[in-house]
C-alpha cells in the first residue's frame, strides 16, 4: 500500500495545466462558459437582446418557424431565435449558462461538503457510528434518485424557489459516493502518526478534522468536486428536458433542448447551441476532473 | 455455496432498503401539499363531495395510517370505498391509479415490456462494444486505436443521451432516412419490427454507456496484463488467445458486471430520457404521464417499483461475484 503522493494541490494543477493538453483545453472551455455565466447580462446587453421578450418580426410568418438561414443567424441575432417565440437564442444560452453553473456549483458544494463530513466522521469516530453511516450510503446508493427527483419535481408547489429545491435535491442525493472515498482516506490518516500525536494532546475530534485530516483531503476532494460538476450540470439539465427541472421562463440549456426536440427536422440550430453548451461545458469538467486525477494520485479513484 | 444464514440476512437488509426507500417517498408525497382527493372531486367541488373522495382514496385517515393501510395492501389486497361503487385492488397491491381508473401494477406491467427491450438491448450492445474495445485498446497501448478509442470515450462520457438522441434522429432518420424513428410494435406481434424500431434508440443508450466500459476495461487490463501470473501463463506455453481471453479477461470482468447490474437495475426502472426522446411507451413514459396528471398512486408505484430493481440488481451482483471469483465466493 503506497501512500499518496505528497503534492501541494495549486502546484498539482499547474502541473497538470503544464503537461495535459486536454486538461489545458478542459479549463479553458470551463473558464470562458464561466465568465460568459458571470457577464450574461454584459453580453445581453451588447448583442441587445433579452431572453425573455417574444419577437414575432424575427419570425416566418407562414411556419412560426425563424426568418432566415441556419435558425435565424443573424448580425441581429447571433445564435438565432427559438422557433414560435422569436425570442433571442443567444441570450438564452448565455442566461442558461448561469442557471447550469448555479445550480451545477451549488449542488456539488452542497454534496461534497455532506460526503466530507459525513465520510471523514464514519472513519475517524468508527464503532456504530461507522457502521450506520456505511449501511446509510448503501440505502442511498439504492434510491431511484432519477425517478425520486422527477416525481418530487411534480408535487412540490410552484411557489418554492425551484433553483433552490434543486440544489438541496441534487445536492443530497450525492454525498455518499464522495463519503466512502472520504472515509477509506481516514482510515488510513488515522493510522499515520500526526493524527495519533494531535489525538494523544487532546484534540477533540473536531479539531483533528480541521487541522489534521483536512488539510490531507484537499487533493481528492478537489479532483471528486471537479468530476462529479458535470454530473450535477447535466442532472439539472436533465430534469429541465423532462420538465420538472427549472420553470419557465427561467432559461435553461435542458429545457430549450426538450423544446428543440419537435423542430428538429426543420430547425436543428435551435438544438445544436443549447446542446454545444452543454456538451462543453460537461466535457471541460472531465476532462479537467481526469488531468487532476492522475496528478494528485495516479492509484486514486480506481476500483479493486 | 451460500449458506441460509447468509441468505436469510441478505433477503432481510433487501426488504428493509425497501421498506426505507416506501417510507421516505411516501412521507415526502403525501406531506407536500397537493391533495387528489381535490384534483378527483370534479368541478364544482362541494366540500361534502371533496370529504366523500377522501374517504373513498382513504386520505382521511392520519399518514401513518395510510402508510400502514398501504403496506397492509402489497400482502392482503385493499378495497377502495364500499358497495356497488367500491374497487378491489387485488395482492400484491401497490396502490390505485384513481386517474387513470387502473391498477398500479397492471399500469407498470402494461410498460414493463417495453423498458425492458430498450435496456436488455442496449446493456447487451454497450457491454460488447465497452469490453471489446477496451480489451483492443489496452492491448495495443498508445496505438492510433487507443487514442481514437479512449477520445470517443471521453465524448461519450461528456455527452448527454439525449443530446445523441436528438442526432442520431436527426441525422440517420430524417437526413439519411435508413432507420425509422418513434415507432414500437410489440415482440408478439412482429419481432423484426420491433428489432428495427429500437435499433437506433440501443445505439444511442449503447453509445452513451459503453464509453465508461471501455475506460474501465482498458485501464483494468492494461493492470491485469502486467501481473505475475500473466508471465507464468505465458511462460509456460499458453497460446496469447487464451492469455488475454482466459486469464486476463475474467479479471476485468468483476468490475464490468457490478456496472453492468447496477446501470441495468436503475435503466429497468424507467430509461426515463431515452424513452422520451424516442416516443417509446415504457415506464418511464408511464412516470412522465403520471407527473404531468399529478397521479400520485402511480408516482409511488413507479418509484417503490424503481427501488426494488435497484435493490435486485445489487444482490443478483452481489451473487454473480460468487461465481466469477472463488476468492469472494459467499459463506
Amino acid at each position: 500500500m503506497s501512500t499518496p503522493v505528497a503534492r501541494s494541490v495549486p502546484a498539482a494543477i499547474r502541473s497538470v495545466l503544464a503537461r495535459d493538453r486536454w486538461a489545458l483545453a478542459g479549463t479553458v472551455t470551463v473558464v470562458v462558459i464561466g465568465l460568459v455565466a458571470i457577464f450574461a447580462d454584459v453580453l445581453t446587453a451588447i448583442e441587445g437582446h433579452d431572453p425573455y421578450t417574444y419577437d414575432a418580426s424575427a419570425l416566418d410568418p407562414a411556419s412560426g418557424l425563424p426568418a432566415g438561414p441556419f435558425g435565424g443567424v443573424s448580425g441581429e441575432h447571433w445564435f438565432g431565435v427559438e422557433p414560435l417565440t422569436g425570442r433571442d437564442l443567444f441570450a438564452i444560452v448565455v442566461h442558461g449558462a448561469r442557471t447550469s453553473f448555479l445550480i451545477g456549483l451549488a449542488a456539488t458544494l452542497v454534496s461534497i461538503g455532506l460526503g466530507v463530513l459525513i465520510g471523514a466522521a464514519a472513519g475517524y469516530l468508527g464503532g456504530w457510528v461507522d457502521r450506520v453511516i456505511v449501511w446509510s450510503a448503501d440505502v442511498f446508493l439504492g434510491f431511484p434518485y432519477l425517478v425520486f427527483m422527477i416525481a418530487l419535481g411534480a408535487v412540490v408547489p410552484v411557489e418554492f424557489p425551484r433553483a433552490l429545491l434543486l440544489i438541496v435535491v441534487i445536492g443530497f442525493f450525492g454525498w455518499p459516493s464522495t463519503a466512502r472515498i472520504v472515509r477509506a482516506q481516514v482510515l488510513t490518516l488515522k493510522e499515520r502518526n500526526f493524527v495519533k500525536a494531535a489525538r494523544t494532546l487532546g484534540a477533540s475530534p473536531w479539531e483533528v478534522f480541521r487541522t489534521e485530516l483536512l488539510p490531507n483531503l484537499w487533493g481528492p476532494v478537489l479532483v471528486m468536486a471537479t468530476l462529479s460538476v458535470p454530473g450535477k450540470v447535466g442532472l439539472e439539465a436533465a430534469l429541465s428536458f423532462l420538465g420538472v427541472g427549472v420553470l419557465p421562463p427561467t432559461p435553461s440549456w435542458g429545457r430549450s433542448i426538450s423544446a428543440a426536440i419537435d423542430w428538429v427536422a426543420v430547425d436543428p440550430a435551435f438544438l445544436l447551441f443549447p446542446g454545444l453548451a452543454l456538451f462543453g461545458v460537461t466535457w471541460g469538467f472531465n476532462a479537467l476532473g481526469d488531468g487532476l486525477r492522475d496528478a494528485l494520485d495516479p492509484k486514486w479513484g480506481r476500483k479493486p | 455455496m451460500i449458506s441460509l444464514r447468509y441468505a436469510a440476512t441478505r433477503v432481510g437488509g433487501m426488504a428493509l432498503v425497501l421498506l426505507i426507500v416506501a417510507f421516505c417517498t411516501f412521507v415526502v408525497f403525501y406531506l407536500v401539499p397537493s391533495d387528489p382527493a381535490l384534483m378527483a372531486c370534479g368541478k364544482p367541488c362541494t366540500p361534502e363531495n371533496l370529504a366523500l373522495a377522501r374517504e373513498f382514496m382513504g386520505f382521511d385517515e392520519p399518514w401513518w395510517q395510510q402508510f400502514l393501510t398501504f403496506l397492509g395492501g402489497i400482502f392482503t389486497g385493499r378495497t377502495f370505498g364500499s358497495g356497488a361503487t367500491a374497487i378491489h385492488c387485488t395482492a400484491p397491491c401497490f396502490g390505485y391509479s384513481f386517474r387513470q381508473n387502473a391498477d398500479v401494477l397492471d399500469l407498470i406491467g402494461d410498460r414493463l415490456p417495453v423498458t425492458v427491450s430498450l435496456a436488455v438491448g442496449a446493456a447487451v450492445l454497450w457491454v460488447v462494444l465497452g469490453v471489446g474495445v477496451g480489451v483492443f485498446a489496452a492491448l495495443r497501448k498508445d496505438s492510433w486505436f487507443d487514442r481514437v478509442a479512449l477520445g470517443a470515450s471521453v465524448i461519450g462520457v461528456s455527452a448527454p443521451v439525449y443530446l445523441v438522441g436528438l442526432l442520431g434522429i436527426l441525422v440517420l432518420g430524417f437526413k439519411l432516412d435508413v432507420v425509422p424513428v418513434g415507432n414500437y410494435t410489440p415482440f408478439s406481434e412482429d419481432p423484426v419490427r420491433w428489432a428495427w424500431g429500437l435499433v437506433l434508440p440501443w445505439c444511442v443508450l449503447a453509445f452513451a454507456h459503453a464509453a465508461h466500459y471501455v475506460k474501465l476495461t482498458r485501464t483494468q487490463m492494461i493492470e491485469t496484463m502486467s501481473e505475475d501470473f500473466i508471465r507464468t501463463a505465458r511462460a509456460k506455453g499458453v497460446a496469447e488467445r487464451t492469455v488475454v481471453g482466459k486469464h486476463a479477461l475474467r479479471n476485468v470482468l468483476l468490475p464490468v458486471v457490478t456496472l453492468t447490474g447496477l446501470e441495468l437495475g436503475s435503466l429497468l426502472g424507467g430509461a426515463v430520457i431515452t424513452e422520451r426522446v424516442f416516443s417509446l411507451p415504457g415506464l418511464g413514459n408511464l412516470l412522465i404521464e403520471a407527473v404531468h396528471g399529478r397521479d400520485l398512486p402511480t408516482l409511488l408505484g413507479c418509484t417503490l417499483f424503481a427501488g426494488f430493481l435497484v435493490v435486485v440488481a445489487n444482490a443478483v451482483v452481489d451473487l454473480s461475484y460468487g461465481v466469477l471469483d472463488p476468492r469472494a465466493r459467499l459463506t
